[in-house]
């Protein structure tokens, strides 16, 4: 949704979110060392929002959507929805929670049992928790598959006899069971063809408006993020390194990564594409288990200056509404 | 770009039709009639969804389809001059590696998890060029150098699984490059990578083709991806090429219904159109059990009428270096006439 009004209290919110895993080593098991998956995000998602939340691989994207949804414990910092502070909620409070905050999985093949029915697979959740039993539970499961485009006569079938399309679309179904207000969607898209692709983003779209539904959008296609997303973080080893409305992003990236993100974004423009300079970063990702000291990005930055291997950037608000963790910004 | 539309080609495929028997007696129409022309340093996008046939057709070309269930039942594939579809085992396995290179979307899948990544480019060194061990060991150094490879010398005592994804792709496309190719063909080749990395390889590729006039074939479903980087593209459908152009006109002027959807799905580049809805291709892909007798995107297709039903049609130039598969005239909005 467009222009999303910022009075509004966040329907979530993270202050300085981190999780470590811990690396062991040797026969004693002793911890030598911590891979810093997410190291202090500080974001807030606003209801019916799409925040988008872009990266590359190993940058920590996902194990975010994990540690917000609770299904890892942060190593530090705070999760708070709808004004509740859940950070800390454990056995049947962290269960009631459950309903409301669910996740679309990135790869429909792994993420559904083969061997359970369509029709168990979406009602698991409604049974689970007993929302539903009886008539009243194939009511809601022939309600949930038609929400999302699929014939409900679909529920006796295995996962196996449908495409990877309509197998994400039951994975929806799955996630819309119990009414959530909040889901992470985990590349959603990025196992499907592209114009299978436009089907699933669309029915995301069409059911946020119906359900009011606010989500976080991790992905790597920064083509799509611009597409569905209100707003875009972009994370880079760990970190959030800009926040910002997808126009500004888009139009005026401030941080050097991001600038280098979106000229290799491409366009199916031929002309468009023989004009363009891509800017060819050097090298891979560093570890996150041994990040570079002061700014992460200093390695692989094209306009580093001395300073950024030295003093970690401050997360600052350059613009009204537009975030940037370097040195250099302006 | 290295446009030589003039003078022969490097690789010129003529009617490659390939069929699968099923298990249950069936038979799968995977390819139906392919043919397209490659010329040195030239890159040809070849775009389709899943089940197009856009691999197995170039699978097809080296024979590397395990026959039966494959059969290639009719086509030639002329890599200067030689018909691959008629080797003998031997020869083809010299072309192989040789003549033509491969790269294919997952490198775990196609590196040998057990040797290490010297050993797996200093053998078709040693087979193919018949390199001493010594001088195959240097090449096979430069060569993960010149892939952007650091420390590439004692790197080759490494086994794959110590590479990240990044770098084993780059190994994948240092083997393929080993033996100097005439033709590379990758298969979604950086569909696996993160967008830096991405970038990275696709400028390696780009300058390949430039400084040694290598030709590759480009597989992908993505028709953004090869608008930067193809001279050509072919668009497949139902095992079959539907429309093929040079990139500009194919871009500026889609002509089949099914490279217009295609198109329409893709978000637009601008951020505009946030919001609305992305044009979605309804329905499913064909399963091309029956023999391709009529148009294979009719069942999906908008425009479609009785005689896409009954009639396939062929490949038929619309423009300059620009042919399309269509009975519907897609600029004057009615059927062509007969």
């Amino acid at each position: 949704m467009r222009g999303c009004p910022v009075q509004h209290e966040p329907l979530l919110a993270v202050e300085n979110l981190t999780k470590h895993f811990p690396v062991m080593r040797g026969v004693l098991r002793r911890q030598v060392g911590a891979v810093q998956a997410v190291d202090g995000l500080d974001f807030a998602i606003q209801p019916r929002e799409t925040l988008g939340l872009v990266g590359e691989s190993g940058c920590g994207k996902s194990t975010a959507g994990r540690v917000i949804l609770r299904l890892e414990a942060p190593t530090a910092g705070r999760v708070i929805f709808r004004g509740e502070d859940i950070t800390r909620l454990e056995g049947e409070a962290l269960r009631r929670l459950r309903p409301h905050m669910q996740m679309i999985f990135q790869d429909p093949q792994d993420s559904l049992n083969p061997r359970m029915t369509v029709g168990s697979i979406v009602s698991e959740p409604l049974r689970e928790h007993g929302a539903a039993k009886g008539a009243a539970l194939r009511e809601r499961v022939e309600a949930l598959l038609e929400a999302v485009g699929l014939d409900p006569a679909f529920a006796n079938r295995y996962p196996h006899e449908f495409s990877g399309g309509q197998r994400q679309r039951i994975g929806v179904a799955r996630a819309l069971a119990l009414h959530p207000e909040f889901i992470v969607c985990d590349e959603p898209i990025a196992a499907l063809d592209v114009s299978i692709q436009a089907q699933v983003v669309n029915l995301l779209k069409e059911l946020q408006e119906r359900f009011g539904l606010t989500y976080l959008f991790i992905s790597h296609d920064l083509r799509m993020v611009r597409h569905v997303a209100d707003r875009v973080a972009v994370m880079y080893l760990g970190k959030i390194v800009e926040l910002a409305t997808s126009d500004a992003l888009y139009e005026e990236p401030l941080h050097p990564y991001t600038r280098a993100l979106l000229s290799a974004v491409p366009t199916h423009d031929p002309e468009r594409e023989a004009r363009r300079t891509r800017i060819i970063l050097e090298g891979d990702v560093p570890s996150p288990a041994a990040p570079p000291p002061g700014c992460r990005f200093s390695t692989r930055c094209p306009v580093a200056v001395p300073e950024c291997s030295r003093r970690e950037p401050e997360w600052r608000t350059l613009r009204p509404g537009h975030r940037v963790a370097c040195h250099l910004a302006e | 770009m290295a446009q030589a539309a003039n003078g022969r080609p490097v690789l010129s495929v003529r009617d490659v039709r390939t069929r699968f028997r099923t298990p249950g007696g069936g038979v799968v129409h995977a390819v139906n009639g392919i043919s397209f022309d490659l010329h040195a340093g030239e890159l040809l996008g070849v775009v389709g969804e899943s089940g197009s046939g856009k691999s197995v057709t170039m699978l097809s070309l080296l024979r590397l389809l395990p026959e039966p269930p494959a059969e290639i039942a009719a086509g030639q594939a002329l890599l200067e001059g030689e018909d691959l579809l008629a080797l003998e085992p031997a020869r083809l396995r010299r072309v192989r590696g040789g003549k033509v290179g491969f790269i294919f979307q997952d490198p775990m899948a196609s590196l040998n998890p057990v040797l290490s990544v010297g050993y797996q480019l200093v053998e078709p060194l040693r087979t193919h060029l018949g390199l001493s061990r010594r001088a195959a060991r240097r090449r096979a150094a430069a060569l993960l150098e010149l892939v952007g490879i650091p420390a590439a010398e004692s790197r080759l005592r490494d086994f794959p699984h110590q590479f990240s994804g990044g770098m084993r792709q780059r190994v994948m496309i240092a083997m393929a490059l080993a033996c100097d190719p005439k033709v590379l063909i990758a298969d979604e080749p950086t569909t696996a990578l993160d967008a830096t990395i991405q970038a990275q390889i696709l400028d390696l590729l780009q300058r390949l083709r430039r400084e040694r006039g290598m030709a590759i074939v480009w597989i992908t479903h993505d028709l953004g991806v090869v608008a930067g980087l193809a001279d050509r593209v072919m668009v497949m459908y139902g095992g079959q090429a539907v429309e093929r152009a040079d990139v500009r006109s194919l871009y500026a002027r889609p002509q089949h219904p099914y490279t217009r959807s295609l198109l329409r799905a893709l978000p637009r580049p601008d951020g505009g159109g946030r919001g609305e809805r992305l044009a979605s291709i309804p329905g499913q892909p064909p399963i091309l059990g029956r023999a391709p007798d009529s148009c294979p995107f009719a069942p999906r297709c908008a425009h479609a009428f009785a005689r896409c039903r009954e009639q396939n049609p062929p490949l038929a130039p619309v423009g300059a270096d620009h042919a399309v598969a269509c009975w519907f005239d897609a600029d004057a909005g009615v059927p062509r006439a007969a």
